[in-house]
């Protein structure tokens, strides 16, 4: 701007907030400061007001309390005798529990599910439209009822595997499917098991790093080294060796029916089954039209000139499709995983005890303590959700594409 | 041909050989089938696979649908009826319609009234829908819905609409007087003309409660899919102008202004909904004066509406943010001021880019209506787990229950998602 045109270094008149553009923001801002503090100031106010009435108070207390209730899956030891706190964090790592299966499970459905959509086949690419226009178009609560409904009514009870000539029989020994949940075999650590679990980790490192050692060869020297059946066999033989060496001591644990139910093995309930494969199916829905998205936002020119390039089609697939494609893919899938670990929350539903089961279910109801619980059940959500999209922030800027 | 070759060649064909139809293989269906399902081998077994698991899941679901029981008053008199043929019971559809559709408590001699509304609701959103087909006047009928609607659901005396619609008319002309000298002048003095006919129309309200008046109906006696579409067309129809409201905060240069929507957008979208809905059945009251009396219903929609308008600000910001710097400097080089500027040339723009993202939320919040069933209002959802599964005629039937739910969710959503593509294609004045 020039000089000319600058206005006059004058005094300051009280006219001039609502006049002058300078001046005229703060005014704004503090009439919007104001509104603000009179809305907090009104409904803090009505807050202590209605509890003073009702003589109550904000504490937090009540944590510390025992609970009296019990919880059916219990990932750390409690009982009705431990705190409403440990029932919250029993809660918060059955909320993770459920986010963790859901989001792997969804990622798996929606990339194939995706990538089949623009399948040269007719009839598959017609099926998985099918498939995610009826998932994405009905509430993800229905689903979840729907599903629950099938483990809860169509299976047959324990009882059904009893006697000489049961109705039913387990899968290859191992897997019963009861209307109380799925029994599965459970890995038992006998001494020396973690040795083989960390022979096992330990050659995964090795694998990464012969992959890393064959791609700086190939830069360095143009030397082309096998890297797939090495592979395979740093992934099997190491750990097997160990595991025999050991005198085999990682041993599977049957489900065995006594009495009127299963003892033994793993229990998956109903309730976890279903919301694991709702979430999972219901979000890979979504998660096939980012990805399909993803995969037809990189331009035809993009594989032609890798085919121009000589390269065969799984290779313009991994090398030059795929890279672009997860930049764009990636931002959308994560916030899929967002609203999985939100949804999650619809655990409440079908009495799975996740953290709105635990803190805004029962514990609510028993203390009362309302807005003490309501408030931490939102802190909760937030911490996941922000810290999250910190991440995301951090990943979106890294990949940013340098333009001018 | 050089005459090089003149003398090598044994035989050259001097005639045009006459057109063959092309072969067999490579013609009509048959090559339709070759290369859209047999085009390798890999494509082969995947159709294979895929027949068989469409031909299973059709072995079951047909005899289910063709052989369903329609007419039948109870769960055993139906399994009976349907014997062993695999059919459904989808007798209790038809037992209980009346209570999937309007709730159990809502009275049953006032069903035409919500019927009304709903079949009036597509003759109130024609006219927006379909803007080019509608002559413009028409959407004095979609101005004068929300009253109608409210009238006939909610019944009362006929004043109270009535004032409520005078005082938004007053804010009107007010407003499109005022606006001309300065957009804030208009927009106060809108709201100052709308509250004063608001206040003054009370009092003739409050002395004349029978004046026209419908049956009232208490709003915790709304249920069934009439809640779901309550909640969804209200709230939806709220949180966009909030949503916009919001976006253009976030998007502004002042700091407070800026700081007090991105701490609300990003609270609001960091919680699920369940909380929100907690907040409303618990603790909102708390919030509110002592001894205000607000229903469940209307907690729940102010909840929803702030949980939407959050999604639809994050819409409307990334169309904001898509529009040319170009498009702002042309506003500002014109002369016109903030409002002008947002008013004539940016928001026009804007929302036309978000229309399909402001869709998708819409889609997703009508989803998430059912979750009031958790909060123990009876929606379809809430009327199918509650009253109905839990009696002792219909206990027991899930599949035919959720099946409708599904359906009738599956319908509207997707033709929302349709309408949506096809207004897209319609807006789409560039050129590509």
């Amino acid at each position: 701007m020039s000089a000319l045109t600058d206005p006059q270094q004058g005094g300051f008149r009280p006219s001039m907030l609502l006049s002058d553009t300078r001046y005229r923001s703060y005014t704004f801002q503090f009439i919007a400061l104001i509104c603000l503090i009179g809305v907090i100031a009104f409904l803090l106010g009505n807050l202590f007001d209605n509890l003073a009435a009702q003589g109550l108070n904000i504490s937090y207390d009540f944590l510390g309390a025992p609970s009296g209730y019990d919880i059916n899956q219990r990932p750390i030891p409690y009982d009705s005798q431990s705190t409403h706190f440990r029932a919250s964090i029993v809660g918060i790592l059955n909320t993770l529990i459920i986010a963790v299966l859901a989001c792997i499970t969804a990622t798996v459905i929606g990339v194939i599910a995706g990538v089949l959509r623009l399948s040269s086949n007719w009839l598959v690419r017609k099926i998985m439209s099918v498939y995610v226009e009826a998932f994405r178009n009905v509430p993800v609560l229905i689903w979840i009822l729907i599903i629950f409904s099938i483990m809860t009514v169509s299976l047959p009870a324990p009882s059904a595997f009893r006697g000489d000539d049961p109705d039913t029989t387990m899968l290859f020994n191992a897997f019963a499917l009861t209307n109380r949940g799925i029994y599965t075999p459970i890995p038992v650590m006998g001494a020396g098991g973690w040795i083989v679990v960390a022979t096992f980790f330990a050659s995964l490192i090795g694998i990464f790093a012969l992959r890393r050692y064959a791609v700086r060869i190939l830069y360095d020297q143009g030397r082309i080294i096998p890297t797939f059946w090495p592979s395979v066999a740093i992934f099997f033989l190491p750990t097997l060796l160990m595991f025999f060496i050991l005198g085999r001591p990682i041993t599977l644990e049957y489900p065995e029916l006594s009495g009127f139910n299963f003892q033994g093995g793993l229990q998956i309930r109903g309730s976890l089954i279903a919301l694991w494969f709702a979430l999972a199916i219901y979000t890979g829905a979504f998660i096939a039209e980012n990805v399909r998205a993803g995969i037809q936002a990189i331009s035809t020119g993009q594989s032609e000139a890798a085919g121009a390039l000589g390269l065969r089609p799984n290779r313009i697939m991994n090398l030059i499709i795929l890279p672009q494609a997860l930049r764009i893919i990636i931002p959308p899938l994560v916030s899929q995983y967002l609203n999985i670990t939100k949804n999650s929350s619809l655990a409440i539903a079908v009495g799975y005890m996740d953290i709105t089961g635990t803190l805004g279910g029962i514990t609510l109801n028993q203390t009362g303590r309302a807005i003490e619980s309501v408030l931490l059940l939102m802190l909760f959500y937030l911490i996941i959700s922000l810290s999250i999209s910190t991440v995301m922030n951090f990943y979106n800027n890294s990949v940013k594409l340098r333009e001018r | 041909m050089s005459d090089t070759h003149a003398q090598s060649v044994a035989y050259v064909r001097d005639t045009v050989i006459p057109q063959a139809p092309p072969p067999a293989l490579e013609a009509g269906a048959v090559k339709w089938v070759r290369t859209n399902l047999f085009s390798g081998w890999f494509n082969s077994i995947l159709t294979v696979v895929t027949l068989y698991l469409v031909y299973l899941l059709l072995s079951v679901a047909l005899p289910w649908i063709v052989n369903g029981v329609w007419r039948a008053s109870d769960i055993r008199e139906c399994r009976e009826l349907a014997g062993a043929s695999g059919g459904g019971c989808f007798a209790v559809i038809t037992d209980r319609w009346e209570q999937l559709i309007f709730g159990f408590k809502y009275p049953s001699d006032q069903y035409w009234r919500p019927t009304f509304a709903f079949v009036m609701l597509f003759g109130a959103i024609a006219p927006v829908l379909f803007s080019k087909v509608f002559p413009r006047q028409l959407l004095v009928l979609t101005a004068l819905y929300p009253f109608l609607a409210f009238y006939l659901i909610w019944g009362g005396t006929i004043l109270i609409p009535l004032v409520a619609m005078a005082g938004i008319a007053a804010g009107y002309v007010v407003y499109s007087r005022l606006v001309a000298r300065s957009f804030a002048t208009g927009f106060f003095g809108g709201i100052v003309a709308a509250v004063l006919v608001w206040w003054l129309g009370g009092f003739v309200a409050a002395e004349e409660p029978r004046f026209l008046a419908l049956d009232p109906v208490a709003s915790r006696d709304m249920g069934g899919f009439m809640l779901n579409l309550i909640l969804g067309v209200v709230c939806v129809s709220l949180s966009l102008p909030l949503g916009i409201m919001l976006a253009l905060g976030r998007q502004s240069h002042l700091p407070v202004v800026k700081g007090i929507c991105v701490v609300f957008i990003e609270f609001i979208r960091g919680v699920p909904l369940i909380t929100l809905l907690f907040v409303a059945n618990v603790v909102l009251a708390y919030f509110l004066p002592p001894g205000s009396n607000f229903d469940l219903i209307l907690r729940v929609i102010i909840m929803i509406t702030l949980f939407a308008s959050a999604y639809i600000a994050e819409v409307v910001r990334g169309g904001l943010a898509a529009l040319e710097k170009g498009q702002y400097e042309a506003a500002d080089s014109l002369g016109l001021d903030y409002a002008q500027a947002m008013r004539l040339i940016i928001l026009p723009q804007a929302l036309k880019i978000s229309i399909p993202g402001i869709v998708n939320v819409a889609v997703g919040l009508f989803k998430d209506t059912t979750l009031v069933s958790v909060i123990s209002m009876f929606d379809l959802v809430g009327m199918i787990r509650g009253p109905i599964l839990a009696s002792t005629d219909w206990n027991g039937v899930y599949w035919e229950l959720f099946g409708f739910a599904a359906l009738l969710f599956f319908v509207v959503c997707y033709g929302i998602s349709q309408y949506s593509q096809w207004l897209e294609r319609q807006l789409a004045t560039d050129h590509r």
